[in-house]
């Protein structure tokens, strides 16, 4: 007899069944825990039609496919932030969910069935780290790092588009999971034998390995891409030692990325031949050992700690320095600072599970390593202070963020040396201790460098300022939102509660626990903050106008072009001399020089087959998860003719005729002259035309 | 000697050196000299000296200024490979040894 | 001895080319740091082998399952289509005509093809032994590493159909001078990533 619970259909849709709908499990079962889970696809469902729509009304399918299929650097990188914000608004609200239900489960059951609260905890990880951090950052860097260095695009245009998309078809996955089937209940980390097919047999973990492992191979594709664009894109002149540090610092994480990427891809696909053809890596029988997966896993997750936090570290170093209005202090010891941190990523890995049984001597060696790891990033933190010392320090968004960074970022940099003691780990490991430290690292090194980054970068890439009033809000709301949702957790692990904990038996844990519930909210509001802020600035562009491209009076040559740049970056390459070519340039007068004529330049054209490539992988994911081998196997060929036909493909640039360039290279010029240029003091207000005034 | 010459000698020596070490290991295990632990540290280093062989003949890495950054990059990558192999065994060996 | 300087990573293009050119040398060295990349794959397969090969379950053991002369005449194979797949590239930089390049690709696409028929073949005499990858982790281990060096080898052998189509189609125009050049390191890296295969699979398995 046809229940819900039995394949509807298996030849074509594989394992489906009517269950794997959340309105169905909600109609069965009308608990609280099921509507919110009903309710979570009805979004999805809701944003995905609602797009559609928007995009059919306003006639948007064309730009929609000249965007997607473009292979600029700078469209690239605004499509990965815009996937890195669509999710973190997922995950923010998953933690608020989390907290809410430990906040009301004290010698309750709370509102949220354990196997849901496991999910959430697991997307709002897995989210945070590969589809909201990651993407972000690779958006970041593929925005700037080319405009920094002089560079009119990536090395690799196409590989980037492939990158994208893969990175776009993982986040895919994670958005289908809510809608179409459950997601993995074991963590982010996705700790095997509980992971395996003996204790997890549903699509789960499927999900979970396969969005991670498109993630992944989009980011050693990025990594890959960026590191050979630095090393072989530098304009003239720019030798390694007059890089901006946020160059340095995506060189160093794009070197993380190609080398760290491949042990979390040997996991995930290991785990994978264990539930789809019974492999015995991680089974409890037959020889398998779990300890390998910890250990593989962590191989990654430790230099992807590293991958996270050093781009954060390079935006910090332009903020800083262009608003101190100062040279960066100790130039030298923050690139040697973050090619140490990145060599020594790798010998630490440890440190996350001291517990498992190994020697005391091996945990004594890794927690001394560790704790070496703090020299280097000890080292940053005072070239930063020292950069602001006796400089013209201006209190902007970005500014801000990098303050409340280096006060946070510390306090958790002590924890981070309590936990790097063996014997204290035993005692703090999986409590929320643990949860409090890394989210005190992650969050100032990782969000707040990231929304700095975008704060500061955003008149650049689209021409105007963001409103600096909500900007404050929302950084308010980010600062004091953190503090209380996190100290707390200190508290509470350092007494004993678990992390990932559904029910709490404890009534002393109430106070703190709402005292984080209260914190969750405030960053919810943060996040509200953030978006009143885009839409605020967007309606009020016309009036903050910086088309002339300076309006920070910034230092790297990415200030050197107009807000937007020319999808060419720089009509003439630039030649470099010093660190702080453009900050040096204008005030020797004559950066903003008028050529009278430009020459022709070639760009790459756009292309599908990035695009069909990321989307075919994703449907083998799909087809994958849920056993449709035939979807799983026309996907691939697809990929694989894609990339073939590709191949073949001869005449994929196209050349901007010199008429085009003079054009717009004039009309930029004639903007320029008619700036009035803008003193540093007015920088926040209306006058800001992109312009800045060189003080005497 | 000219330039194709002497590539094509490159090539040739690289692979008659290669020759050499994989006869010499298969030799090694087939008609055992030493005692198994040398055995193995014996075909290990053949091994070794094969590799950098074939990376300085049909890879091309050499210490010319030309080809310095695949240098660094190789040599980098062993660095990480060396510490991640060695880390893995490490660790695993130990654990294992401790729960026999 | 001042050895004669190389103008690309890697491999010279083209002794003829007067101007280096950018495309080839990013290309190559983004291809390299792929080829790095990948290596780690290999170098941790090759620690989990490393930590299960004692893992054998109460069931077939390397000593029991490796044949060291199909070993050999797979290291003889590979090693040689390593050397023909470098003539190949220097009749292509030299010659620049179809023939010898063909002549050499074709030998070496002849020599992987009949390596990845040995591997097939021992493999499938594992199989009749009951030796699957299913019955312990020393076998998991073994399965996934072996196989997945096969899978470059069978990648490298449709690269290899896919540039003669274009050296039809296009001549060595210099986007397929640099994907030769690619799959030139490519398979030579594949010798590489074998060499250790031999000694830590099948050689080591017949240590005493």
């Amino acid at each position: 007899m046809q229940t819900a619970h039995s394949p509807i259909w298996p030849g074509v849709l594989g394992r489906f069944t009517w269950h794997d709908l959340p309105f169905v499990r909600a109609w069965e079962n009308p608990t609280a825990s099921e509507m919110i889970g009903a309710a979570a696809a009805s979004l999805v469902i809701i944003g995905f039609v609602v797009t559609v729509t928007l995009l059919t009304r306003h006639r948007a399918w064309g730009r929609l496919l000249e965007w997607v299929t473009s292979l600029d650097h700078k469209k690239i990188g605004i499509m990965y932030v815009v996937i890195a914000l669509v999710m973190l608004s997922r995950a923010l609200v998953e933690a608020v969910l989390m907290r809410m239900q430990q906040a009301a489960a004290v010698g309750d059951p709370g509102f949220l069935s354990s196997d849901h609260f496991s999910q959430l905890f697991s997307t709002h990880g897995s989210i945070m780290i590969f589809f909201m951090a990651m993407p972000f950052l690779t958006g970041v860097i593929n925005y700037v790092m080319p405009l920094q260095i002089g560079a009119r695009d990536m090395a690799f245009p196409w590989a980037n588009s492939v990158a994208l998309s893969l990175t776009g078809g993982g986040a895919i996955l994670m958005m289908v999971s809510l809608v179409i089937g459950k997601f993995s209940t074991g963590g982010w980390s996705g700790y095997p034998p509980y992971t395996g097919l003996a204790f997890s047999p549903d699509v789960g973990p499927d999900y979970w390995i396969w969005a991670v492992t498109l993630g992944s191979i989009g980011s050693t594709l990025s990594g890959i891409n960026i590191a050979c664009t630095i090393f072989k894109f530098r304009a003239p002149g720019m030798t390694y030692m007059r890089m901006p540090l946020f160059c340095w610092t995506s060189l160093c994480t794009s070197i993380l990325m190609i080398f760290a990427m491949p042990p979390l891809t040997v996991a995930t696909a290991l785990l994978a031949l264990d539930r789809y053809l019974g492999f015995h890596f991680f089974t409890n029988d037959l020889g398998g050992n779990m300890m390998n997966y910890a250990n593989l896993f962590w191989l990654f997750g430790h230099p992807e700690v590293y991958i996270l936090i050093l781009p954060a570290f390079g935006i910090y170093s332009e903020v800083v320095s262009t608003f101190s209005s100062k040279e960066l202090y100790g130039y030298v010891s923050l690139v040697l600072a973050t090619m140490a941190i990145a060599v020594l990523s790798f010998t630490v890995w440890l440190h996350h599970f001291f517990t498992m049984g190994q020697s005391a001597n091996i945990n004594a060696v890794f927690g001394i390593a560790t704790m070496t790891i703090g020299v280097p990033t000890g080292v940053k933190i005072y070239d930063w202070i020292w950069t602001m010392f006796r400089g013209e320090v201006r209190f902007t968004v970005p500014m801000l963020y990098s303050l409340a960074f280096m006060i946070t970022f510390v306090i958790g940099g002590f924890t981070g040396i309590i936990l790097a003691i063996p014997p204290l780990d035993y005692v703090f490991h999986n409590t929320l201790f643990l949860v409090a430290h890394f989210h005190n690292m992650l969050i100032p090194g990782l969000l707040y460098g990231l929304l700095a980054g975008y704060t500061y970068w955003f008149p650049k890439a689209f021409g105007f300022r963001l409103n600096e009033r909500w900007g404050r809000i929302a950084f308010g709301c980010w600062v004091a939102g953190f503090y209380l949702a996190f100290m707390p957790l200190y508290v509470l692990g350092a007494s004993g509660m678990a992390r990932r904990t559904h029910e709490i038996f404890q009534p002393d844990f109430r106070p703190w626990l709402y005292v984080a519930g209260f914190g969750a909210l405030v960053l919810l509001a943060a996040l509200a903050a953030l978006i009143v802020q885009l839409v605020v600035s967007i309606r009020e562009r016309d009036a903050n106008r910086v088309f002339a491209g300076d309006p920070w009076d910034g230092r790297g040559l990415e200030w050197s072009t107009s807000a937007p740049p020319p999808e060419y970056n720089f009509a003439v390459i630039p030649h470099v001399d010093g660190r702080d070519p453009f900050y040096d340039g204008k005030r020797k007068d004559g950066y903003y020089q008028r050529h009278v004529a430009y020459g022709a330049i070639e760009m790459p054209r756009n292309s599908i087959s990035g695009v069909v490539i990321g989307l075919g992988a994703t449907a083998a994911s799909f087809g994958l998860v849920w056993h449709m081998w035939w979807l799983a196997g026309l996907s691939m060929q697809l990929v694989l003719s894609a990339l073939i036909a590709r191949s073949f493909v001869r005449g994929s640039h196209r050349t901007i005729s010199a008429a085009e360039v003079t054009a717009t290279e004039h009309r930029w010029h004639a903007a320029l002259d008619a700036d009035r240029p803008t003193p540093r003091a007015c920088e926040l207000s209306q006058r800001n035309t992109g312009l800045a005034e060189i003080p005497a | 000697m000219s330039e194709r010459r002497r590539e094509t000698l490159t090539y040739l020596v690289g692979y008659a050196l290669a020759l050499v070490l994989t006869l010499g290991a298969f030799a090694a295990v087939k008609w055992p000299i030493a005692a198994a632990g040398t055995t193995l540290a014996i075909i290990l280093a053949l091994a070794l000296v094969q590799v950098i062989v074939q990376f300085r003949c049909f890879l091309h890495i050499s210490l010319s200024r030309s080809s310095r950054h695949d240098l660094l990059l190789v040599l980098f990558a062993s660095l990480i490979v060396t510490l991640m192999v060695s880390g893995t065994l490490v660790i695993l060996f130990n654990l294992r040894d401790r729960m026999m | 001895m001042t050895q004669p300087s190389l103008r690309h990573a890697g491999i010279n293009l083209g002794g003829t080319q007067e101007d280096p050119n950018a495309d080839a040398e990013s290309g190559i060295f983004g291809f390299w740091m792929f080829l790095m990349s990948d290596a780690v794959i290999f170098a941790l397969l090759f620690a989990i082998y490393g930590t299960a090969v004692a893992a054998t379950a109460g069931g077939p053991t390397p000593r029991s399952e490796f044949k060291l002369d199909s070993a050999l005449i797979e290291t003889l194979l590979l090693l040689t289509s390593s050397l023909t797949v470098g003539m190949g590239v220097l009749a292509m930089k030299y010659d620049a005509t179809r023939r010898p390049v063909f002549a050499w690709m074709g030998v070496t696409l002849a020599l992987g093809i009949a390596f990845l028929f040995m591997e097939w073949h021992d493999f499938s005499t594992m199989f009749s032994h009951g030796a699957y990858p299913t019955r312990s982790a020393f076998l998991s281990s073994f399965f996934a590493l072996v196989p997945l060096h096969g899978l470059h080898v069978l990648a490298g052998c449709i690269w290899m159909l896919v540039m003669g189509a274009q050296v039809l189609a296009y001549g060595f125009d210099t986007r397929v001078k640099i994907n030769i050049l690619r799959l030139s390191l490519f398979w030579h890296f594949l010798d590489v990533i074998w060499i250790a295969i031999l000694t830590v699979v099948y050689l080591q398995g017949h240590v005493s």
